[in-house]
């Protein structure tokens, strides 16, 4: 089976129902995209195909096709960072961090559908856990980030 | 701090080394000779705290465990602001508990909990920062044969005042590495802090927002293969029989294995072919004399404690409750209830271990590297200088990842053991996780207040009954204090760091052990997390029965904890206590003493539907005596409020069949950030001697601010 993941093509030697989340770390060996809950409760596992944000643990890798996977290893272009993750380091966001890459790319994606969101918007579409509570600190960087476009 | 610094003591091996140590600055470098000591990467080590590289970056060393707490940045900063460092070349390095044990703890504790970080080790590495700074600047002057109080330094120059010659830390290293380490440290007053107490940046940041950050469930070792594992659903339990030959022939399946008497392990490939092939692994489990224990049974236990003749005292300031409750113009009732609680952390329990014969090392998220390094010892059965743990970010802890019996430490030995040479790394399952939680102690709590003729509050009994941590965790320490869990009265004990902050005339608060057979853990806050609640809701309780204002009642008992009726009053003020509520709008308010911080919320409410609960403002105060990050400080503190209102909305773990029946975040919820409204913090600091935590106060006030607000909105509790 052959996956494009930011842009690299890779051969993976899988059953065809492993979810996306486990050949990603553990066929392709990129671990930013984190195990939370297995059942797309928390989002940690979020990235992105064809633009689009995704609950990994719970896509079988069939399902993606010749779909463009986007992970966290992935956003930056080159060694110019996403201005989420911009955001994220401005305004020190991070506390434990396993649930940060999920996050930010979920708010990656939200900033692509609505370049300025409001908090109401923010609500309805980042319900990533985040059992250290970095809410307040999310919500700060997406407007700053917002206001970076 | 009697209470917490008597159970700090673990395994027989890191006692017996803790006799033959002592802090840092036991340890003396010789003169002269070849014995500077080195970091990895060979800079000379000036103190045990600090290396320095010869391009003049320091390297401060770590042992406290980070968890996104943030306190090995808070430590580096004070550790820098004695050394006077240039903070833009500060990097952190952590030596590891085998290390410490082979200098006779040179660091010191490395247990992190009890949010003693900062507070416990801040006078050691101090002066560890201060000495090698002394170092340093004497290095420079014997250079220039001058006398060292004609230099200073600062941002890692040394300048020799008189003739202006300046050089830098990174070029007199080696020459301070071999200088002996000063005994007399003075140390910087607070006020004059430059890089400690300032609203500085993590360290650990950059790796966080890039997905290069290492946790243990992320680890890669050459070979490595991947563990999945089922322990026994019903806490005591055991296997019985599992048949490996039925999953033998899956894909990447390597081995099946028994883990100790409860646990069975798929060693495969992968971890999703290690899980997928043991969810088909037929099991039979023994499932022991708790087969059918449920949550109704445990309250009934409990229930029965609420009354019992036999209890352990924490508090009898004086006077006699009988008598005076007897003699009252009015009494007051209520009993009060919390729940088992897991921890949830959002990175599983998991650990790799490489074993040989020779060599046992674990890479895996500790909170207690050492006490981490106690069940390699016994689970490898090896000697101590043929075991190692190698610490990694921790994906949360909240307490979770501190020392508890049988669990995933010895577990990832246990497994690897049967592949020896293989390093194999175990993860739990989400679900495994929440089977096997080290859960938040359940308690019942019953309390009769007597008000006299002019409604002040004369008597008060707080009967608890229920869980005590320290009876399965420490039971030495319940042992020394004659069957008597002094941590179940955080918050509400006699005296030290977790002091009662009312003065009643007539007090008896006493607890009946009713232990079950649910595994218990220091869940973030610990025990202030029900005492809080128990407190503080039947304080508005009594001040509604005495025909009171909730602030009012309280103040009045509060003339004698003036740190106290501090952060209470700075909470009151910003919430606008004396102004009425926007319509709709019901507020309550809550205060505590714990882990040496003073500590109170307010917050701001409205309820639909009879139980829907919008959280509109909530304003936290503390005063930790001193702040050494405060922007750390306010995102402890806002995210401790989520935890404690996640646990108070939707986190309760129920046992039905001997196990516990959530599963996963479907049955066991964490809030969103669409339910989180902003934590307007107010930091307030007032010096002393005492250093205050800050990991886990303020979450005890989450809970009875908000019982208190929604018994306003809707007449219940």
């Amino acid at each position: 089976m052959r996956l494009t993941i930011n842009g690299k093509s890779h051969e993976v030697d899988v059953d065809p129902t492993t979810p996306l989340l486990w050949v990603i770390r553990e066929q392709v060996g990129l671990t930013g995209t984190k195990y939370g809950c297995g059942i797309a409760q928390c989002g940690a596992c979020t990235v992105h195909v064809n633009g689009v944000p995704m609950r990994s643990c719970s896509v079988p890798v069939s399902a993606v096709g010749d779909g463009k996977i986007t992970t966290i290893e992935g956003l930056a272009s080159g060694k110019v960072l996403h201005k989420v993750q911009k955001a994220w380091i401005d305004h020190d966001v991070p506390q434990c961090g396993y649930c940060q890459s999920g996050m930010i790319m979920a708010v990656a994606a939200l900033l692509k559908a609505k370049p300025k969101p409001t908090d109401a918007d923010i609500d309805a579409s980042i319900t990533n856990i985040c059992r250290c509570g970095t809410f307040q600190q999310v919500r700060e960087a997406i407007h700053a980030a917002a206001k970076a476009a | 701090m009697t209470a917490i610094a008597k159970f700090n003591r673990r395994s027989f091996l890191v006692s017996s080394a803790a006799l033959g140590g002592g802090l840092a600055l036991g340890l003396r470098l010789p003169p002269f000779g070849p014995a500077v000591v080195r970091a990895a990467d060979g800079s000379p080590e000036i103190t045990v705290w600090v290396a320095i590289r010869p391009d003049n970056t320091t390297l401060i060393r770590a042992v406290r465990a980070e968890m996104g707490q943030g306190t090995i940045t808070g430590l580096a900063q004070l550790i820098a602001e004695e050394l006077d460092c240039d903070w833009s070349k500060v990097e952190i390095e952590y030596p590891t508990p085998g290390q410490s044990v082979a200098r006779k703890r040179a660091w010191g504790e490395f247990s992190t909990g009890g949010s003693r970080g900062v507070r416990q080790s801040n006078e050691y590495v101090r002066k560890g920062g201060a000495a090698a700074r002394m170092m340093l600047v004497q290095a420079a002057a014997n250079e220039w044969k001058v006398p060292a109080s004609e230099c200073t330094a600062s941002n890692s120059v040394i300048t020799h005042k008189p003739s202006g010659r300046k050089t830098t830390y990174g070029k007199v290293a080696e020459a301070a590495a071999r200088l002996e380490q000063p005994k007399d440290v003075p140390l910087k007053d607070p006020k004059t802090w430059k890089i400690a107490g300032k609203p500085l940046k993590r360290l650990d940041t950059a790796k966080k927002v890039n997905g290069t950050m290492v946790y243990g469930t992320d680890l890669k070792l050459p070979g490595m293969l991947n563990a999945a594992i089922k322990d026994c659903p019903v806490f005591g339990g055991k296997v019985k029989s599992f048949d490996a030959a039925r999953v033998g022939g899956m894909r990447g399946v390597k081995k099946v294995v028994q883990v100790g008497d409860s646990g069975v392990a798929v060693i495969a490939d992968t971890w999703w072919n290690a899980k997928t092939a043991l969810e088909q692994l037929p099991i039979v489990w023994d499932e022991g004399v708790s087969a059918k224990v449920s949550s109704a049974d445990i309250a009934e236990v409990l229930k029965a404690g609420l009354d019992a003749e036999q209890a352990f005292v924490g508090n009898q300031a004086g006077g006699d409750v009988k008598a005076a409750l007897a003699g009252a113009a009015k009494r007051i009732e209520a009993v009060y209830a919390y729940p088992f609680q897991n921890h949830a952390c959002m990175e599983p329990m998991n650990a790799t271990v490489r074993y040989t014969p020779d060599k046992c090392e674990l890479w895996g998220p500790t909170q207690n590297g050492e006490g981490a390094f106690a069940q390699v010892l016994e689970a490898s059965g090896l000697a101590a200088d043929k075991v190692d743990v190698h610490n990694v970010m921790l994906g949360g802890g909240f307490g979770r990842r501190g020392t508890y019996p049988d669990d995933y430490v010895r577990q990832a030995v246990l497994i690897a053991k049967q592949m020896p040479g293989t390093p194999v790394k175990m993860i739990w399952s989400r679900e495994e996780d929440m089977a096997h939680g080290r859960y938040h102690p359940v308690m019942q709590c019953k309390l009769v207040g007597g008000l006299d003729a002019s409604g002040n509050l004369a008597a008060l009994h707080m009967r608890l009954s229920g869980q005590s941590i320290l009876a399965a965790v420490r039971p030495e320490v319940v042992q020394a204090q004659k069957g008597r869990d002094p941590l179940s009265f955080q918050g509400v004990f006699e005296s030290g760091e977790h002091s009662f902050s009312y003065t009643v005339p007539n007090l008896l608060i006493d607890h009946a052990m009713r232990n079950t057979h649910v595994p218990p853990g220091f869940w973030r806050g610990v025990n202030i997390n029900q005492n809080a609640v128990f407190i503080e809701c039947f304080m508005d309780e009594l001040a509604e029965a005495a025909g009171q204002d909730a602030l009012e009642f309280r103040r009045k008992l509060m003339a004698k904890h003036p740190r106290n009726l501090g952060v209470l009053n700075a909470v009151a003020e910003r919430i606008g206590w004396s102004k009425p509520a926007p319509s709709g709008v019901y507020r309550g308010l809550a205060h505590l003493h714990c882990f040496d911080s003073f500590v109170a919320a307010a917050c701001e409410i409205s309820v639909k539907d009879g139980n829907k609960v919008k959280v509109h403002r909530i304003v936290a105060a503390t005063d930790p005596g001193y702040a050494v990050n405060p922007a750390q400080i306010e995102r402890q503190v806002a995210g401790s409020f989520v935890y404690g209102l996640s646990a108070l909305f939707f986190q309760e773990c129920t046992v039905k069949d001997g196990r516990i029946e959530q599963t996963n975040f479907h049955q066991y919820n964490s809030m969103r950030i669409a339910q989180m409204p902003k934590v307007e913090t107010i930091l307030m600091p007032t010096g002393g001697t005492v250093w205050g935590g800050i990991g886990e106060p303020t979450i005890c006030v989450a809970a009875p601010a908000v019982l208190n607000a929604f018994y306003r909105a809707t007449g219940k509790r």
